[in-house]
């Protein structure tokens, strides 16, 4: 254990170009994924908290339970639809960091939608009647919402982050973990425990940590800069 | 260009339950401009459920509830409410204030004067800029007073404003409300505090058990009460309904 | 919304850019023993100093590499199952297949040796013996070259494995590390590739117990999969590829790539019948 604390130092020291060019990967394709959830995902959410409509409790539960879709099973069903045999093998997007993008996305909408539609659904229960007095439509009312509701809805985006920047099942069957074009920090992780340099793969898995601790450290000091002077 | 006076608001043997039981049964009243009306009761006697139905957050099983005149759609509204427990949003006061005037259509270059008026009116000046949920519980009602008022509406509904505020709140916001029925907006005001009702009120309507049981200008109400009930209550022992 | 249309473009743009950003590459389906082995790490940036060809390998289990090359996701695959090489030509899949190098396998066992086989040089005489002595044996299971390789040998020494394997016969589906980690932690018998064994660093107790039998010849094979097949196929630029590697500057690549002094891989393009 010592010794993966040691090299993780060591490779954090070193600069190796080629590890920061897998940290750049990972988080420029979690990233965009958790924006892309997002854009996707808010809306979604908040129509789902404020509106009425047939099925809403079903879709609910639904997307409650994909909270917990494997990362594996995303992975293969993404891949199915990528790949030259499915349906949008003419993009040729297979084995490339877009493919990882698609496929984080999918994996933490739900996480986002589930996580945004709660949050805004209290809100809502809190604000309903003021809001309607005032006149306010109900898509005025989701969008006056989404932006009240901004601190936790950080919260969930950084829920999201780290679902994404943790996983490697869906990456690794889309991105194919090529050297140098969709290796990223866990499937280099994944790659280094089999060819058996575990206290390699652990110095890996504890900067991965690291970085995440900073990302939800720098989220929550911006949170709280910002708090102070909004309320 | 239909813009004329929205009251008188009448009421039509409105009836309103949850369930099988009744809160409201078969009112019927009209509202006048003019003197301002207060909604009197003991806890549970249907106030702020009669409150809701006549600002139209909440439908009537039964009866009508009719305002005269025509709201022109888009135009800002010409009934406000403020609620017991004011609602802020997550900004700064006159943001808050902006924001009503934003969602009743208003341009955003006219907006500025009209907050800045409104937040004059009930004192708030100088705490602009604060974020809305940081004040207290009496500044965040003058606030949302200031926010209702901001459109000028005809009328301005109140359900027990001060019930959750401390003494001296209470006398601010009390003089806010006092100062708006100066200037000419209906008052109908929701409470079960005496002393309240005669201090702001010129009319009183009396609810007890979801039914309207009297409706007598303040002084006349207070010492001679045509109604059994009535008389109980102001000696308060009006027993604890349901 | 329109800002947030505009978003939306903006960050699938970013995100696309980079697949965008016109190299040549090819997509090779080759196995995890290859990769794992460096080879790659060391045959491919001669390759694309030479050609300006990116060369993006996929490293799967030789059943999984043939299997995306099926699906038309590869242009070409790298192989070490030649029986698998020649059905995916039969269906038409490939072009033509051409021998390219060749490493061995060896039997990694446990120091205690339970088994009794170190030091031999018979494979088909130590399995009989692990099966006897019931010492625990752990398979990759995963329909990959080895794999194959595994099952052609203990058919080879009169075991019907599928009938006779029992508790001590661990299939584990795994690719030749996370095998080889098993077996580590198992104190157990495996059959590995040399190139990965002499990378791999968690060997705990195993030591090679068998080597040097000719039957653990292990043969690679480059196919281009068949353009007329799978139209998306770059059937130029892995056509070079393809060449190069048993071109005579490729096979001299090949054998220059060593481990601890060691080479690996022996170039056998010339050789017929490989």
């Amino acid at each position: 254990m010592s010794e993966a604390f040691g090299t993780a130092v060591q490779l954090l020291a070193g600069l190796d170009p080629k590890l920061i060019e897998i940290v750049l990967l990972s988080l420029r394709v979690s990233i965009t994924a958790v924006v892309l959830a997002a854009l996707l995902g808010f809306p979604a959410g908040a129509a789902i908290a404020v509106g009425r409509f047939p099925g809403r409790r079903t879709l609910i539960v639904l997307l409650n339970a994909f909270m917990g879709l494997p990362p594996v099973v995303v992975g293969l069903v993404i891949y199915l639809l990528l790949s030259r045999a499915g349906p949008l093998g003419s993009f040729g997007i297979l084995f490339t960091p877009s493919a990882m993008v698609i496929a984080q996305t999918v994996l933490i909408l739900p996480i986002i939608a589930a996580l945004s539609r709660q949050a805004i659904e209290d809100a809502w229960g809190e604000y309903q009647e003021q809001l309607r007095s005032l006149g306010a439509s109900r898509l005025a009312s989701a969008l006056t919402l989404l932006w009240d509701t901004r601190f936790s809805l950080l919260t969930t985006v950084l829920a999201g982050f780290g679902r994404a920047a943790a996983e490697v099942g869906a990456v690794i069957i889309v991105g194919g973990n090529i050297d140098g074009v969709t290796r990223v920090m866990t499937t280099t992780i994944a790659l280094e425990t089999s060819k058996g340099d575990l206290p390699l793969a652990l110095g890996l898995g504890i900067i991965l940590i690291a970085i995440v601790v900073a990302v939800n450290a720098a989220a929550y000091l911006t949170k709280e800069l910002v708090q102070r002077r909004y309320g | 260009m239909t813009n004329g006076t929205i009251l008188p608001l009448r009421l039509h043997e409105v009836c309103f339950g949850v369930g099988s039981r009744a809160i409201i049964e078969r009112i019927s009243l009209e509202i006048e401009p003019g003197p301002s009306t207060i909604i009197l009761g003991a806890n549970g006697a249907g106030k702020s459920v009669l409150m809701r139905l006549m600002h139209g957050l909440l439908s009537p099983a039964s009866g009508r509830v009719e305002w005269s005149g025509s709201e022109r759609p888009g135009a800002p509204r010409k009934q406000a409410m403020v609620f017991q427990r004011p609602v802020m949003l997550r900004r700064s006061a006159r943001a808050n204030v902006e924001y009503a005037l934003k969602i009743a259509g208003v341009p955003g270059a006219k907006r500025a004067p009209l907050v800045r008026e409104a937040l004059e009116g009930v004192g708030l000046s100088h705490l602009a800029s604060r974020p809305a949920r940081v004040l207290s519980g009496g500044e965040q009602q003058r606030l949302a007073l200031a926010r209702a008022w901001a459109l000028h509406p005809e009328v301005l509904f109140l359900d027990e404003p001060t019930a959750s505020l401390d003494p001296s709140a209470t006398r601010e916001v009390e003089a806010v409300i006092r100062a708006f029925d100066a200037a000419g907006t209906k008052i109908v005001m929701a409470t079960h505090n005496l002393g309240q009702a005669r201090r702001l009120g010129d009319e009183i309507v009396f609810l007890d058990r979801g039914r309207l049981v009297e409706r007598t200008p303040v002084e006349q109400f207070f010492s001679q009460p045509q109604t059994a009930q009535a008389a109980a209550f102001i000696k308060g022992e009006l027993p604890w309904t349901g | 919304m329109d800002r947030m249309r505009r978003l939306l473009l903006l960050a699938l743009l970013a995100a696309a850019l980079p697949a965008a950003a016109q190299e040549k590459f090819i997509v090779v389906a080759s196995t995890t023993s290859t990769e794992q082995s460096g080879l790659f790490g060391y045959l491919l940036p001669i390759f694309q100093k030479k050609t300006g060809i990116q060369v993006r390998v996929v490293a799967l289990g030789t059943g999984q590499a043939l299997d995306l090359a099926r699906r038309g996701d590869a242009d070409v695959v790298f192989v070490h199952a030649k029986s698998a090489e020649e059905k995916f030509l039969e269906e038409g899949h490939g072009v033509k297949r051409f021998p390219v190098m060749y490493n061995d396998f060896v039997l990694i066992g446990p120091k205690s040796d339970p088994a009794k086989v170190a030091g031999g040089h018979d494979i088909l005489a130590a399995l009989k013996k692990i099966k006897s002595a019931q010492a625990p044996f752990v398979s990759r299971g995963d329909r990959s070259g080895t794999h194959i390789a595994e099952l052609a040998l203990w058919k080879a020494a009169g075991i019907d494995i599928e009938k006779d394997k029992g508790p001590w016969y661990k299939d584990t589906g795994q690719g030749m590390g996370p095998a080889l980690n098993t077996a580590a932690a198992m104190n157990a018998y495996i059959l590995s590739d040399r190139g990965t064994w002499i990378s791999f660093k968690n060997r705990g107790d195993l030591v090679i117990s068998v080597e040097g039998d000719k039957r653990l010849f292990n043969q690679y094979g480059v196919m281009l999969v068949n353009p007329a097949k799978h139209p998306s196929v770059k059937k130029d630029l892995g056509q070079t590829f393809v060449d190069w590697v048993v071109s005579p500057e490729g096979q001299n690549a090949i054998a220059g790539y060593k481990i601890g002094g060691e080479q690996l891989f022996f170039p056998n393009a010339g050789t017929p019948g490989a």
